[in-house]
């Protein structure tokens, strides 16, 4: 594999994840995690439609007209996500019902509409591809480390098997509710950030202001 | 923009059109065209080939599986529909009790029901406890036989909780007590009022009367604190930390066991409720 | 009545915010909060849209798309709703092209404080979010009318109050990693447990 590919593959994983970094696709991060299975489902879900959208609009990229280009990659985009939503529907009943109206919003990812605008409307097939599964991967890997954490310190299970038995149920462990509740999937998020940033250093955002020593050196 | 067009004269009219740059008027209307059309027909496609199967999963996973949920009869890999065969399906006419001949049960649709004007009954906002705002003139009802009896009685009922409105199967014994409800639609807070889609929590509504002597609906959701002894039979666990969630499945209860609701036909063929 | 769509108004603004209880349209909500000026500018836009679209596409679902909803073409039995997504998507992005357009020659002024926000709302999930509940929650037309409404406002009040909190934050001493990003995630996680308070405002 040559080596911009690979760097194409592999970089939204931790050098430039897409919801660590770019701050895109954070609601279904969000909202889809209190439980691992309908977080992986996700997973899937967005995966596949950003790699078949990137790869429709790359092959026809020559011929998009510019002024109208946005409705173009969404209507390619949510012609996806209504596929996906209605085989779901039919394959995975549970799950589709779970995440109700988290598979539409596929379509107002930010990370779908902005692989398209950004780079498969810009890049050839293979890159394109390449870049929706690296771009997928870094967004379903967050996602499973949130429901995971989510799911066993709020439930105390792990797609729904039992790890720590809560005490309702004659174990040790006292659920944490928080876990279950929205807030905590910022804590989490916010968390992850801090350790991937002290860890990579360059992503560390600049301060917009600094305070100034000046008061300091007065004072001696 | 970029496509040069020296080879154009001579090509066909396809080529012609795809030459020419992506900001020409008709070409960015031929390619939203194409678009348009590529995708609706696949939509389309797949919206009708997967129909059938979304359709049997709504009844088989939605409602049948739902139902033996709520009167016991579950287990992960069972074979559902061998064991709905013995759930006969009735449909009731509300307001007087009576079964309904005239319609199929089986294809009966209540939310459709419920969005047609003819068989639309409108609730005045405050006899509307459980917050449905509508109910159909007729609505279904799931009876299980044994020998030639019926043994239990299984009631849709769905009423407005914090968030979501909340749908449940209740099944009710032939002597008015609770045989078992499940909770299979809702959208309350994760780990306090979604507990009530828990089966362990379920499992407390197990043998709980719903009637006093007079036929009032006494059956509530009680927080821990204030229960009282005496009524034990007709008191629940209320959920902690779900108190509006707790009062919604009381008010849900009490609205559909009542007089607007099954009340009337629970009396007439079972002479639970008493009253008459 | 009255009552009715004012407790709808206050449930779908803040008991229900769009942005703090039911995550929609955060990626915006974190990344143009930096300043209150902006903050309020995308929250009208917000507003502005949801108000017109939730309505718009209740009419669309109610009379081409539902099912039985052709019964006056003839069609009793068509059910078009798998075409939903498809059409309320395209029906936000024209609806805000075309806003955007008559902005531009009726309403200079407000064109140019809005305009910029226009585009970004296509792709904000918290409008597509918000006729999908409509449907999802049958809706009357009056009652899209006040949930659109208010549901944008409450997420324009959600935006504004993080952009007045970050204005102020740039000031103290976060540790680095957590710069930026992080304590924006921090402290919408705190808001977002303050408005779950509001869950107990039930009429």
């Amino acid at each position: 594999m040559k080596h911009e590919h690979k760097k194409v593959l592999f970089e939204p994983l931790l050098e430039n994840n897409p919801i660590l970094l770019q701050v895109l696709g954070i609601c279904s991060a969000l909202a889809v995690t209190t439980r691992l299975a309908p977080a992986l489902m996700m997973c899937v879900a967005l995966t596949a439609v950003l790699v078949a959208s990137s790869v429709v609009i790359s092959m026809i990229r020559h011929h998009i007209p510019g002024h109208i280009r946005i409705i173009v990659f969404v209507t390619i985009i949510s012609t996806f996500v209504v596929l996906v939503e209605q085989v779901l529907r039919a394959f995975a009943f549970d799950l589709a019902n779970q995440l109700s109206v988290f598979i539409g919003l596929i379509i107002t990812n930010c990370i779908v509409l902005g692989r398209a605008e950004a780079f498969a409307s810009k890049h050839p097939l293979l890159p394109s591809l390449l870049d929706a599964l690296g771009h997928g991967a870094g967004y379903s890997a967050l996602l499973i480390i949130v429901a995971s954490l989510r799911e066993l310190f709020g439930s105390g299970t792990l797609l729904g098997v039992t790890i720590l038995q809560p005490v309702s149920e004659g174990g040790w462990y006292q659920p944490n509710g928080l876990m279950l509740l929205a807030p905590s999937a910022f804590f989490i998020i916010a968390l992850l950030i801090w350790a991937v940033r002290s860890w990579k250093r360059e992503q560390v955002e600049k301060p917009e202001f600094r305070i100034s020593h000046i008061a300091q050196d007065d004072r001696e | 923009m970029q496509e040069s067009n020296s080879t154009v004269k001579k090509a066909g009219p396809v080529r012609r059109l795809f030459a020419l740059p992506n900001e020409h008027p008709v070409k960015t209307i031929v390619v939203a065209l194409i678009l348009c059309l590529i995708c609706s027909v696949l939509v389309s496609t797949a919206a009708i080939l997967l129909k059938p199967r979304q359709l049997a999963n709504e009844e088989l996973l939605g409602k049948q599986r739902e139902i033996l949920r709520a009167v016991g009869r579950y287990q992960a890999g069972m074979n559902i529909q061998a064991e709905f065969s013995n759930i006969e399906t009735r449909l009731v006419e509300l307001a007087t009790g009576e079964y309904v001949s005239h319609i199929n049960a089986d294809h009966y649709h209540y939310a459709r029901a419920v969005a047609d004007p003819a068989t639309r009954v409108e609730i005045a906002p405050e006899a509307d406890i459980a917050r449905v705002r509508a109910i159909a003139k007729y609505a279904p009802v799931y009876l299980v036989q044994e020998a030639g009896e019926t043994r239990l009685i299984v009631l849709p009922v769905h009423g407005y909780g914090l968030w979501s409105t909340m749908y449940a199967y209740l099944a009710i014994e032939v002597d008015g007590r609770v045989a078992g409800i499940s909770f299979y639609k809702q959208g309350e807070t994760p780990g306090l009022g979604s507990e009530i889609a828990n089966p362990r929590w379920q499992a407390a509504w197990r043998g709980k009367r719903i009637y006093d002597d007079q036929g009032t609906v006494r059956l509530a959701l009680i927080t821990a604190g204030k229960r009282d002894p005496d009524q034990a039979e007709f008191q629940i666990d209320a959920l902690s930390g779900a108190t509006i969630t707790s009062k919604g499945v009381t008010h849900l209860i009490r609205f559909w066991l009542g007089e607007q609701g099954y009340g009337p036909y629970l009396r007439r063929h079972f002479h639970v409720g008493g009253g008459q | 009545m009255m009552e009715n769509y004012l407790s709808l108004l206050i449930h779908a603004a803040l008991t229900e915010n769009l942005a703090l209880s039911l995550f929609l349209g955060m990626c915006t909500f974190l990344a143009v909060s930096k300043r209150i000026d902006t903050a309020i500018g995308l929250g009208i836009a917000v507003v502005v849209v949801q108000g017109i679209t939730v309505p718009v596409n209740h009419l669309i679902m109610s009379h081409v798309l539902g099912e039985g909803a052709l019964a006056w073409a003839g069609l009793a039995e068509m059910d078009l709703r798998f075409l939903g997504l498809v059409t309320y998507i395209a029906v936000i992005a024209a609806l805000v092209q075309i806003l955007e357009m008559v902005l531009d020659r009726f309403f200079p002024p407000l064109y140019n404080t809005l305009g910029i926000f226009l585009p970004l709302i296509t792709v904000n999930c918290a409008v597509l979010g918000g006729t999908l509940l409509m449907v999802q929650r049958q809706y009357t037309l009056g009652e899209s009318v006040v949930f659109g409404i208010g549901s944008g406002l409450g997420w324009a009040l959600a935006i504004v109050v993080l952009a007045g909190i970050r204005e102020k934050l740039k000031y103290s001493d976060v540790p680095a990693g957590l710069r930026g990003l992080g304590i924006t995630f921090i402290i919408t996680g705190l808001i977002s447990m303050a408005f779950m308070g509001f869950s107990g405002l039930v009429f």
